[in-house]
């Protein structure tokens, strides 16, 4: 899961030739993804495009990020996006500290221009996620994450830096990007957000997979969980998400609860580790009381077990 | 991304893309020229012998939300299985006849049966699609068709004996015996009636008029006012919503007071020197809300609705008075307060408010006048008052002039009626009565209800600058 830095150079490929590459790429850098998801990760390569990631908690929006940084070799630089997010967090920032320092250390006599030339040149900016993608050496993953939680004003900012990958600042001029950095932007839908945002963007639904999907990816994080124990444990977080719940349990829930049951050296998903263990995939008070009525009850106890 | 030459060459498709999006727009998906740009570009880099791919990249560059994504799959469709049918129409090539389907016996017919049970409950969407032509060849001979697809489709499903609930009688081991899955069912109906459809288009050698997609059609899986858990589910997104609405307000900062204490401490940072300046947050002032809602038995599908508005509504507005009334008003703050679960709220509310007291019918004079005498004092120009209701007297007097009375004490006083605009007026909805008072708001879906948060949040904001 933890995304090495430098990944091993064989599984890197800098520009996948098809989807079918993007596919087997991402698989192999341990991101099992839908159909779509790698084709439209491939189109985003090839023109250039952000894409917009819109999907419940937990379908792996952001995971999608960190394993195309990790297949294409590039670094990720991540926005996480928040109320009341402004430029000066997600752009640049001039380093206060170290102009006055500089201007303090400048000898007597220094004529204005001099000094106004020298403390706004680019060794006084703090970059910020935005700036750092545009202005990197080397192509990069820009993810700007949860999108919908920022204001409108944060987005119509954004649309300069999606169209044109440009940044301009007043005392320095235009900051075009060097490279093409491939940029994802996920929401969670908890706002709609401006048709020009969208219009940027290729669109992409994640949702919650099918269940022959979601155990290939349980197979693949904890590869010691017997099969029948791994389906069976799809089959249950397949039912609790059919329940009305706050919090529906996401993939990286129904992969720490295959670690949590190995850990504990479960045989087998019966009423009774489903109720000890069931804390790993639901995290409501009221959700508890819900999915223990429902689920725990079809399970069966252990002695109805034959 | 492609020459001149290239694009020529493929003008036949750039026309059918073009109609596509055409359709697409007719059905309410905003399609740009700029989207439609990015699908020809797309087009470029995929293959297109692949359908799914084909489908997919399409989708991504033209349908950007999730509603419009269902929407597009449906458009495709019909689109495409339209065009081809046509051309295939024009030139006249006829299926051949599904040889060896002469005369099924009786034994063949529950292989049939068995085998598509069984193609269903595994879902093997590839075998599907022959099964269902098999079917209708098979159908077809028995017994004559009705000329109606709709009709059809559901003659042949029940000859087939699939049903989505459990058939007990049926002996062990036969695939439709627990119920085949509600949703593949849905899929193979959908796949005769294509199939249906083409076999009609064969025989009269044009196509029906287009359909345009109904409500229904196009209503997500999960379609607001479902359940009880769908509108919980959205209720909730709006209520996150109207959290952050507060919050932009506080953003906006027309005009600034400059907090010096702050500015001072944060001058420390430049060595005394005042580069940013702090300013004093401003807060806006919180609403005072007083929600009236209908819990008659004329209102009956649209209260649970209403109560969870209302519920939701409580979780965020932290001076919030709530009334239910039928024939007589009952203050239910308390209750909502205390419960924070939602079916034990709507339980308390009917087992405790005691508002059906004699009839059972509603009675809007007595509930103003109740209610202003409870709140007179209250009342003032920052509350807003919202009713929710269908504003039908039941031949009673509406006593509007002590709802003005209301309306003029309160700042702002809106009305969510749960009817189609088409009913209000008619029988006897007195909303007119009303309207000249408040903004009334149809309301009995949660994009309409959206609008209505809209304006219910945007101008409390603008009063209190």
């Amino acid at each position: 899961m933890s995304a090495s830095p430098s990944p091993p150079p064989d599984l890197v490929s800098s520009s996948p030739e098809s989807a079918e590459a993007v596919r087997e790429g991402l698989r192999r850098v341990g991101y099992l993804p839908g159909e779509s998801t790698a084709l439209v990760s491939y189109l985003s390569t090839k023109l250039g495009k952000p894409v917009l990631v819109e999907g419940p908690a937990g379908v792996g929006k952001t995971e999608l990020a960190k394993a195309l940084a990790r297949f294409l070799g590039r670094e990720l630089v991540r926005l996480q996006c928040y109320e009341g997010l402004d430029e000066a967090k997600a752009l640049y920032e001039w380093n206060y500290r170290k102009q006055l320092l500089r201007i303090q250390a400048e000898p007597s006599g220094t004529g204005w221009d001099a000094v106004q030339e020298d403390i706004f040149g680019e060794e006084f900016l703090l970059s910020r996620p935005l700036m750092t993608a545009i202005s990197s050496e080397q192509p990069v993953v820009l993810l700007i994450d949860e999108i919908d939680k920022t204001d409108q004003e944060f987005e119509a900012m954004l649309l300069e830096v999606l169209s044109d990958f440009q940044i301009s600042i007043p005392e320095l001029g235009m900051v075009r990007s060097r490279t093409h950095p491939i940029v994802l932007l996920t929401s969670n839908n908890s706002r709609e957000l401006t048709e020009a945002l969208k219009r940027r963007c290729l669109y992409l639904w994640l949702d919650y997979p099918e269940l022959e999907h979601e155990l290939e990816i349980v197979r693949l994080h904890a590869p010691e969980l017997p099969e029948t124990m791994a389906r069976k444990l799809v089959e249950v977080v397949g039912m609790v998400r059919a329940l009305d719940l706050k919090k529906p349990p996401s993939i990286a829930e129904s992969i720490d609860w295959a670690r949590a049951l190995l850990l504990l050296g479960a045989e087998e998903i019966d009423a009774e580790t489903f109720t000890e263990t069931m804390s790993v995939i639901v995290k409501h008070r009221t959700d508890m009381d819900v999915v223990a009525e429902r689920v725990g009850l079809k399970l069966g106890s252990p002695a109805d077990v034959v | 991304m492609s020459s001149e030459h290239d694009l020529s060459s493929r003008l036949p498709l750039a026309a059918r893309i073009l109609e596509l999006a055409e359709e697409l727009r007719h059905e309410g998906v905003a399609v740009g020229t700029s989207e439609l740009l990015d699908a020809f570009a797309v087009l470029g880099e995929i293959s297109w012998t692949s359908q799914e791919d084909f489908r997919e990249a399409l989708a991504a560059t033209l349908a950007k939300s999730q509603e419009d994504r269902r929407v597009f799959e449906l458009v495709f469709e019909r689109f495409f299985f339209r065009a081809s049918e046509i051309a295939a129409a024009r030139h006249g090539i006829h299926e051949q006849d599904a040889a060896g389907l002469e005369e099924l016996s009786d034994d063949q017919l529950d292989a049939l049966r068995a085998q598509i049970a069984a193609a269903l409950r595994d879902g093997a969407d590839g075998a599907m699609r022959d099964l269902a032509r098999m079917a209708i060849a098979a159908f077809a001979r028995r017994q004559e068709g009705s000329g109606v697809i709709g009709v059809d489709v559901q003659r042949i499903r029940r000859a087939l004996g699939l049903r989505a609930e459990p058939q007990p009688e049926l002996p062990a081991g036969d695939p439709r015996r627990d119920g085949v899955p509600r949703e593949a069912l849905r899929r193979f109906e959908a796949l005769l009636r294509r199939e249906l459809e083409r076999a009609q288009i064969e025989r009269t050698g044009s196509l029906p008029p287009a359909r345009p997609l109904g409500e229904l059609d196009r209503a997500l899986p999960t379609g607001p006012l479902a359940d009880l858990a769908a509108v919980h589910r959205v209720v909730a997104q709006l209520r996150r919503r109207l959290a952050t609405q507060g919050l932009q307000a506080r953003g906006h900062r027309r005009h600034a007071h400059v907090d010096v204490r702050r500015t001072m401490r944060a001058s420390l940072q430049t060595g005394g020197v005042p580069v940013v300046l702090k300013f004093r947050p401003r807060r806006p002032r919180r609403p005072e809300i007083y929600v009236l809602c209908d819990v008659s038995t004329s209102v009956t599908s649209a209260s649970v609705f209403f109560l969870s508005v209302l519920h939701a509504l409580h979780d965020t507005f932290r001076k919030m008075r709530s009334f239910v009334f039928i024939e007589r008003i009952s203050e239910v703050t308390d209750i909502f307060e205390h419960e924070r679960n939602f079916k034990a709220v709507s339980e308390r509310i009917a087992s405790d408010a005691g508002v059906a007291d004699i009839s059972g019918y509603t009675d809007y004079g007595r509930v103003w006048s109740e209610f202003l005498s409870d709140v007179e004092d209250d009342l003032h120009p920052r509350a807003t008052v919202i009713v929710l209701g269908d504003a039908r007297t039941n031949g009673r007097d509406p006593r509007a002039d002590v709802f003005a009375q209301v309306a003029a004490r309160a700042g702002r006083t809106f009305w969510l009626n749960p009817e189609p605009r088409l009913y209000w007026n008619y029988g006897d909805s007195v909303i007119a009565a009303y309207e000249q008072y408040c903004t009334a708001f149809e309301c009995w879906t949660t994009a309409q209800l959206e609008d209505f948060v809209r304006a219910l949040t945007r101008p409390a904001i603008a009063a209190s600058r």
